[in-house]
């Protein structure tokens, strides 16, 4: 056993090891093992964080089922769809960009980072067409839910109208544009002054939250395309509506209401005997607390796109690191610890689809 | 995997097992869309826990692939799935109390509201 | 084997230390040494305990007539408020994981710092914010009169700072999750090569039952407070009944935290007690297992529990039953805890130092604080109990005659480690008196005046319970004089102090194997490891007054029989 061991001077920082290992690990091993177990304890504290969401959703599913089954119709199961895609899609390209990582391949870690990115950012954007188009309705949380029917249109002469979208979307989508505004123009100044890394970094932001417009786009197009989307207004809601009704009673005797509001029985019947000229659901037709579930929905889905935006910020450090060149098959654990951080943002949306749009 | 490098932790994933994966995930989605969408005899019921069984079928695809840990130490692995043990217990706990006095919630005068909701 | 001179230089008192080895506030400020947070944090939990402590005091003196006129109803109402909001999260959560812990724990595993100093550094801000959030609430003028717990529908309807004082709680609960973070990785992945985990100081098993319950209960905690505060800005209608909402569910999910949060800020107390015991009875701790796993299943249990706040809240019979049987079971581990340092005082050489003074002290209040829970645990008494002073006194001897009375001695114990220099142990001693006098004055009567019904948080009460009342705000302000007394003696001895060589204390674990203060690097040679409580392989150095481990002395030096370790 060696006693004394008059290694380093006392305020000597400067270790014989990699570049990127802190003087108070060992090795790149301990390093990395101590990053890794870190990030899944964040990971269960996030799951946990979660939970409660999870818990008063279970809650009020068993306690008031009729809820859910007047206010999932509408949730546009195919916007949905299309974003557990996009979600899926940039989970497959960040494991691609770990993989690129652990051999040193900065290059290929740069584009799989930025494709991610895109797909995140055009998550938020079919989120923003889902939640303007909500909001048109008045379908809020509890105390603000004030549902119409019918098609919402922006007062004539304003932007949102020529373009024929959501007064809320212009607003929404002034944020984006004026991050991509900011680093196309950072682009430019780094390029002048001859900052490369800079100026490609800037390029790659603008790209990536651009990303939201397409996705923004697909979603209006798919709204203009079924006239408002399957939920809530069309005449293909009014016949899914129609056809759930009818089923309903014969299929689904756990999920219908047990009797415990009268009004709700009653709100079933007058739903049923409307098939012929359906106008999509009436605000009568609603148990009074049927808010709860989109104050569920918004909580949810909000803490969901919180999460995105967080992994958004966190991609662009590994962006900008992968830029710089970083990555060695010794050193990759940033990469890793983001991807696992941006899986469990998918995981919690794997769960989330099912959840809430596909309640029958 | 391949334990060729010098670190030596590193066990970069086949490109063509990720992409498995992936279309094996984008499948099961499909599934779950569909199921929801046909109501087929057997939905209804068990339908919540088909859709969720799906759901954590996905879930496990990821975490194992994607997320690493089928490669990873055995512990990291417990500590993760400790988590939802306890958000079982959580909802477990909280779900076995909360029916007993839900008539009083119910019966609370609700807040006049100024929507055309009915009463 | 060390000559003398390499062993001043390893053992002796440090000039150039952790302290002084780069000077100016940035320094401080931005620094991202363990050793220095942990001392940051210190100065931070002090001055919220003195802030808090205040607000008890001006409490107790309300109290002292029955008609007193000191302090209006709804300020009465913000006043215990306040204090227990500040004691709870910016006081005793982080007093000993986050000020203790920080400085002892990467020592004691030998390694140079916590696995990620900047998140610990995160963490210290965090608390900064939080607790700045937390006064916001008084300094907004709107005060705080929810009672710590924010219980639903009150917070909601109430007009006061809830909003403040809640995001301010959610902050501190990312700063106390990333302190356990921090702790959980560091102990799984830096200890010393051969240090297994039964080589481990029971102090860091009690931290890591700490940090278990940090990481999985505080997001609770987080999400809790959000839907808390959309509840209230938006009306959401998931905690309250006017819309639909269910108040129950926030107690649900408010204990789901709070009562693992109980054990968080026991666990680490029973922890310093374990290392305080051994070190002054000189004396390998008993059932070294036992108290290690007794840590981790109180971490456990505490989360199968928490319905036992709930017992009159319209809980249904069958979960109540449930809860109060579990309730039960978690006096087992903490028995068997106490039954463990008793028997490791059996035939030790004790020595009653200061630090020894408050383990001893810790044991008893321990005891009745423990003992009176299963007053409150049983279904028929705690519907009685329910509520009144009784409860009050019972948290308040586990909290302050636990925690608070274990943090003291705790600091006694480590602060010639942390500045170098030696306090008066007559003082010490004398300020431990004062807090174990004061204290019992102040809550006994407490458990006489609740089971009698005097209901808590009222800010006037029948003229027959005057008496205690009196009594107990008297024993409040021993108390204060006490902790004051305390708060004196050591920051005298960290400016005026014998200067003071590495280990005065004889103790064997990790953290004594370095100069003091420490250096920058925590240890300038690779620390020997021994088993923490192997106090036989501890050797007095005259030369520098000081314990060493035998294999640092010269074989000529070293005596044939093993001197007695005296303390000073």
């Amino acid at each position: 056993m060696a006693v004394v061991e008059p290694e380093h001077g006392a305020h000597d920082d400067h270790h014989d090891h990699g570049d990127f290992i802190a003087h108070h690990f060992d090795n790149a091993e301990q390093q990395f093992d101590s990053g890794k177990l870190g990030i899944w304890l964040f990971l269960v504290t996030e799951v946990l964080f979660f939970s409660g969401l999870f818990v008063a959703y279970t809650l009020y599913r068993v306690l008031h089922p009729e809820i859910f089954d007047q206010a999932h119709v509408f949730l546009d199961k195919y916007l949905g769809f299309l974003n557990t895609l996009v979600l899926l899609f940039s989970s497959l390209t960040m494991a691609v960009a770990v993989r690129y990582a652990q051999l040193g391949k900065n290059g290929h870690v740069v584009w799989y980072v930025l494709g991610t990115m895109v797909c995140a950012s055009a998550f938020l954007g079919v989120k923003a067409i889902e939640y303007t188009h909500k909001w048109d309705q008045g379908i809020l949380v509890r105390s603000a839910f004030d549902y119409h029917a019918g098609h919402h249109e922006a007062p004539a002469g304003t932007l949102a109208h020529t373009l024929g979208v959501s007064e809320y979307l212009i607003y929404l989508s002034v944020i984006p544009l004026l991050v991509i505004i900011g680093f196309a123009v950072y682009a430019g100044i780094a390029k002048l002054t001859d900052k490369p890394n800079a100026s490609f970094f800037s390029v790659c932001m603008a790209i990536a939250v651009g990303g939201y417009f397409v996705g923004a786009m697909a979603g209006h197009f798919y709204m203009e395309v079924t006239d408002g989307g399957f939920g809530g207004r069309s005449e293909a809601a009014a016949e899914m509506m129609a056809y759930e009704n009818e089923t309903h009673s014969d299929h689904e005797p756990t999920n219908k209401p047990v009797d415990h509001h009268d009004e709700s029985a009653v709100d079933q019947q007058t739903a049923e005997s409307k098939v012929a000229p359906y106008q999509g659901p009436q605000p009568d037709e609603f148990d009074q607390d049927i808010g709860i579930f989109f104050s569920i929905y918004y909580c949810m889905t909000g803490l969901h796109a919180i999460h995105i935006i967080a992994g958004i910020a966190f991609l662009a450090w590994i962006l900008w690191r992968s830029i710089l060149g970083h990555w060695r098959s010794d050193y990759f654990g940033p990469v890793d610890y983001v991807g696992l951080y941006w899986h469990l943002v998918d995981l919690i949306w794997i769960y989330l689809f099912p959840l809430l749009y596909l309640i029958d | 995997m391949s334990h060729d490098h010098d670190g030596g932790f590193a066990h970069p994933a086949p490109f063509k097992l990720l992409l498995s994966v992936f279309i094996a995930l984008v499948l099961l989605t499909i599934l779950t869309l569909a199921l929801s969408s046909v109501d087929l005899g057997l939905m209804g019921a068990f339908g919540f826990w088909i859709a969720m069984s799906i759901a954590s079928f996905k879930a496990a695809l990821v975490m194992l692939f994607f997320m690493h840990m089928y490669w990873d130490k055995p512990f990291n692995v417990l500590v993760f799935l400790s988590s939802t043990l306890f958000v079982i217990l959580f909802i477990g706990l909280t779900l076995t109390d909360t029916s007993h006095y839900k008539n009083t919630i119910d019966e609370y005068p609700r807040q006049p509201d100024t929507s055309t909701m009915a009463p | 084997m060390a000559t003398a001179a390499e062993r001043k230089k390893l053992f002796g008192h440090a000039e150039n230390n952790y302290l002084n080895c780069t000077k100016g506030i940035k320094s401080w400020m931005f620094t991202v040494d363990h050793k220095r947070i942990g001392v940051m944090y210190l100065i931070g939990v002090t001055t919220a305990l003195f802030l808090a402590g205040v607000f008890a005091l001006v409490l107790r003196s309300q109290l002292w007539s029955y008609d007193n006129t000191l302090l209006t109803d709804k300020m009465y109402n913000q006043m215990f408020t306040l204090h227990g909001a500040v004691m709870v999260f910016a006081f005793i959560i982080p007093s000993i994981p986050a000020a203790l812990g920080n400085f002892v724990l990467p020592m004691m595993l030998g390694a140079k710092d916590v696995a990620f100093p900047r998140l610990n550094l995160a963490s210290f801000y965090l608390w900064i914010f939080g607790t700045g959030f937390l006064l916001f609430a008084i300094l907004s003028g709107k005060g705080l009169d929810t009672g710590w717990t924010f219980y639903t529908p009150y917070s909601i309807r109430t007009d006061t700072g809830v909003i403040y004082a809640t995001f301010g709680a959610f902050i501190l609960g990312f700063s106390s999750i990333f302190t356990g973070l921090n702790f959980l990785v560091t102990v799984n992945t830096m200890r010393a090569p051969g240090q297994g985990w039964f080589k481990m100081p029971l102090f860091l098993w009690g931290l890591y039952s700490t940090s278990i319950i940090q990481v999985l209960a505080t997001p609770v905690l987080g999400i809790t407070l959000l839907l808390l505060i959309a509840e209230k800005t938006m009306h959401i209608g998931i905690f309250d009944p006017k819309y639909g909402g269910d108040p129950v569910l926030f107690q649900h999910f408010f204990w789901f935290y709070s009562h693992p949060a109980v054990y968080i800020m026991i666990l680490p107390g029973m922890g310093v007690i374990s290392e305080l015991i051994a070190v002054y009875s000189q004396k390998k701790v008993f059932g070294y297992s036992f108290i290690a796993f007794s840590s981790v299943a109180i971490a456990l249990l505490g989360f199968l529990v928490w319905g036992h706040h709930m017992f009159t809240s319209g809980q249904s019979v069958v979960v109540t039953l449930i809860f109060s049987a579990i309730t039960f079971t978690v006096a087992i581990p903490s028995a068997v805890k106490v039954f463990n340092w008793l028997a490791t005082m059996y035939k030790g050489s004790i020595a009653l130092t200061t630090p020894m003074c408050y383990a001893l002290s810790f044991i008893f209040l321990f005891g009745i604080g423990g003992l009176t829970g299963l007053f409150l645990g049983a279904l028929s008494t705690d519907i009685h109990l329910h509520d009144t002073y009784f409860v009050v006194a019972h948290f308040h001897f586990v909290m302050v005659g636990g925690t608070l009375t274990a943090l003291l001695g705790g600091v006694f114990h480590w602060w010639p480690k942390m500045f170098g220099r030696m306090y008066n142990d007559m003082l010490g001693r004398v300020s431990c008196l004062l807090v174990f006098l004061g204290f019992n004055l102040t809550f006994f009567p407490q458990f006489v005046m609740g089971a009698r019904g005097m209901p808590r948080r009222y800010a006037s009460y029948d003229p027959e319970f005057q008496i205690f009342h009196q009594w107990s705000t008297i024993g409040a302000f021993v108390l204060g004089v006490g902790i004051l007394l305390g708060f004196g003696v050591l920051v005298y001895a960290a400016f005026k102090g014998p200067k003071i060589s590495g280990n005065p204390f004889g103790a064997a674990s990790l953290e004594w194997q370095s100069s003091s203060p420490p250096d920058f690097h925590n240890f300038i040679h690779k620390p020997i490891l021994c088993d923490p409580y192997d106090f036989g392989a501890l050797v007095y150095d005259e030369e520098l007054d000081t314990y060493i481990h035998r294999e640092f002395m010269e074989p000529s030096e070293q005596p044939e029989m093993e001197p007695e370790p005296q303390v000073h």
